[in-house]
């Protein structure tokens, strides 16, 4: 892109960019310096450990389960909370950011308590066999908890955008509320909705806090990086972290640019 | 037939009160209103959008207040269309007919009929931002037909639509409503409810505050609101005769056995002229010869009445019966002029103030 000469630059402007320079850096600096101190035959040897592929994949598909399983509730919530006025409903929108502004440990610690063999949902689980602590299922709640809000959000600023006029349209050409919903309201929402899937999905497989509370075992990624760190220290840990980073990376683009390419179909 | 029987609703500031009307199978009814005389709301609530809080809707003797909109079997159409945009303009065609399960061969048969009735089977694969908005606000309306409606409710269709396809859409609504389609238009704009309707009903604050014919309404409002609202004291129905020699827009008009001059491109046929009573001036003799003015009759003053802007004046210029005209006029030419009842007088009007509008 070239950039026009008759762009005029304002001091305010420039020392705003400064800043955003420096917020930048701040991101970007650790992560390249990672990056360079990883050399590619670390990443090669990382890469052949079963251990780590299977703690990338077990983090990969437990999270996009979480999502996906999750969806199917949060999305028709998101748009009740975008359509309809209800007592409490302040209230409600306060709770489900709830699990942003908490402690991660202290929310894995919350939901052991309702999961464990004691909790009320573990009780019930235990009369059928089983047990959400240690288990694949235990994580992908511990990843729900915390993501969750991201898609619900998301997905209700998705609907918020959907004309009622369109709704109410399709109501009267005979559609019945469920028909509306399916065939205007998440089509036009699908964006955001979309949007908010990825980010529930990217940020249950970066959750340590929780899922190391619910289930040390089986290992992902986020864990596994920390036991390397303090079992054998920084140089065992950072291949790892590189890898997980860099397949989160490809995946995160990939499905942003598939997003996109919807977008401007 | 649709029945609206008493119905009241508060919505915030905008109410509805005590609303009743009746629209014949096949009639065209206009609902008449500024801005916030709660027009919207009460097409809102005939069609199930919004619950009334008092009073009953009756669709062909059945009551449907309390029946889910999707069962109403209205169709509704709003100012800017509604269409889907994430859909071609054959799926928004199509819509209603996949709603109620037909199979993919009747739509499509359906499809290409209404399509081929709205001359928008050339449109029917594009997107609906393609559209223009006289396209759009056809395509809304053949979707909404292709629902089968028992009544269709149009909340201000031609009002966001630029002058070009305004004619349009008003001569598509006119065949829809042919066809036998009973319609309830919701609309502003006097000149509108004029052209379309065949029935008014003029809304002021939430309540009816006139109903009937077009000519009923327009030629006798029953309050100063009214007549204030849809603007036009003189208003005419007749004949628009073809072009003769002279210009080809300075026409004739026949009304009540009154021979007018009137400025239009327009077709000849039936329709309305309507001259505002301000321009109408009042003369104690003959001006014929001194005015280039089109229009000058004779007649008798039948009233003189005080109006907020001046005084009116009514005229009757009638050969054998009674048609009056009404100019606007100050108190000090009442004086001047020594006007009083039962004196005659001479009016006249320019062929351009005289507003042809064909029904």
């Amino acid at each position: 892109m070239r950039l026009s000469s008759k762009i005029r630059v304002e001091p305010l402007s420039l020392a705003f960019a400064v800043f955003g320079g420096l917020v930048l850096l701040f991101i970007v600096a650790p992560l390249i310096s990672m990056f360079v101190r990883c050399s590619p035959g670390e990443l090669v040897e990382t890469a052949k450990d079963a251990e780590v592929r299977n703690s990338i994949w077990l983090t990969l598909w437990t999270s996009m389960a979480a999502t996906v399983i999750f969806a199917v509730a949060a999305i028709p919530f998101a748009y009740l909370l975008a359509r309809k006025d209800f007592p409490l409903k302040r209230l409600v929108t306060a709770i489900i950011d709830l699990p942003v502004v908490i402690p991660h440990s202290a929310a894995g610690i919350a939901l052991l308590g309702v999961i464990s063999r004691n909790g009320f949902l573990g009780k019930a689980a235990g009369k059928i066999g089983f047990s959400f602590v240690d288990s694949v299922a235990g994580i992908m709640m511990a990843m729900a908890f915390v993501s969750i809000p991201y898609l619900i959000n998301s997905a209700r600023d998705g609907f918020l955008a959907v004309p009622v006029r369109l709704e109410k349209a399709a109501l009267s050409l005979g559609a019945s509320p469920l028909q509306v919903f399916l065939t205007v309201s998440v089509p036009l929402a699908w964006r955001a909705i979309l949007s908010g899937l990825i980010l529930m999905w990217a940020r249950g497989m970066s959750e340590f806090g929780a899922v190391l509370i619910i289930a040390y075992q089986p290992m992902i990624t986020p864990v596994l990086i920390y036991e390397r760190f303090t079992s054998f220290g920084l140089k065992y840990a950072r291949p790892v972290a590189v890898l997980f980073i860099s397949v989160c990376l490809i995946f995160f683009i990939t499905l942003r640019l598939l997003a996109r390419e919807k977008q401007n179909a | 037939m649709l029945s609206v029987k008493n119905i009241s609703k508060s919505l915030g500031t905008l109410a509805i009160r005590d609303v009743s009307f009746e629209v014949q199978p096949g009639q065209y009814f206009v609902l008449l209103g500024a801005s916030g005389a709660g027009k919207s709301v009460l097409l809102e609530t005939i069609a199930g959008l919004i619950w009334p809080d008092a009073g009953r809707i009756f669709l062909d003797g059945r009551d449907v207040t309390d029946e889910k909109i999707q069962k109403r079997k209205f169709g509704l159409v709003f100012q800017n269309s509604a269409l889907f945009p994430h859909m071609t303009v054959y799926d928004n065609i199509a819509y209603s007919l996949r709603c109620k399960g037909l199979k993919n061969s009747q739509i499509q048969e359906r499809v290409d009929r209404i399509a081929e009735d709205f001359a928008v089977t050339g449109f029917l694969k594009r997107r609906v931002q393609t559209l223009s908005g006289g396209e759009s606000q056809r395509i809304s309306l053949a979707r909404a037909v292709a629902s089968e409606p028992r009544c269709l409710l149009l909340d201000e269709p031609i009002s966001s639509l630029d002058a070009k396809s305004r004619p349009q859409i008003r001569a598509l609504l006119r065949k829809i409503n042919r066809q036998g389609q009973t319609i309830v238009h919701v609309t502003h704009d006097y000149t509108e409810a004029v052209s379309l309707g065949t029935h008014i009903a003029v809304m002021d604050a939430g309540r009816i505050a006139q109903a009937g014919t077009v000519e009923e309404v327009f030629q006798r409002p029953k309050s100063e609101f009214i007549a204030r609202f849809v603007g036009i004291r003189n208003f005419f129905k007749g004949q628009l005769e073809k072009p003769v020699d002279g210009p080809a827009n300075l026409r004739q008009f026949v009304a009540d056995g009154l021979g007018l001059s009137v400025m239009t491109d327009s077709v000849a046929g039936i329709g309305f002229v309507m001259v505002r009573s301000e321009d109408v001036t009042i003369c104690s003799a003959a001006m014929n010869a001194h005015t280039s003015a089109r229009n000058n009759f004779e007649g008798t003053i039948v009233d003189i009445i005080p109006a907020a802007t001046g005084i009116e004046v009514l005229i009757d210029v009638g050969a054998g019966k009674p048609v009056e005209v009404a100019a606007m006029i100050s108190a000090e030419s009442v004086k001047s002029l020594e006007l009083h009842c039962g004196k005659r007088v001479w009016i006249s009007f320019k062929a351009s103030a005289a507003r042809y509008v064909e029904q």
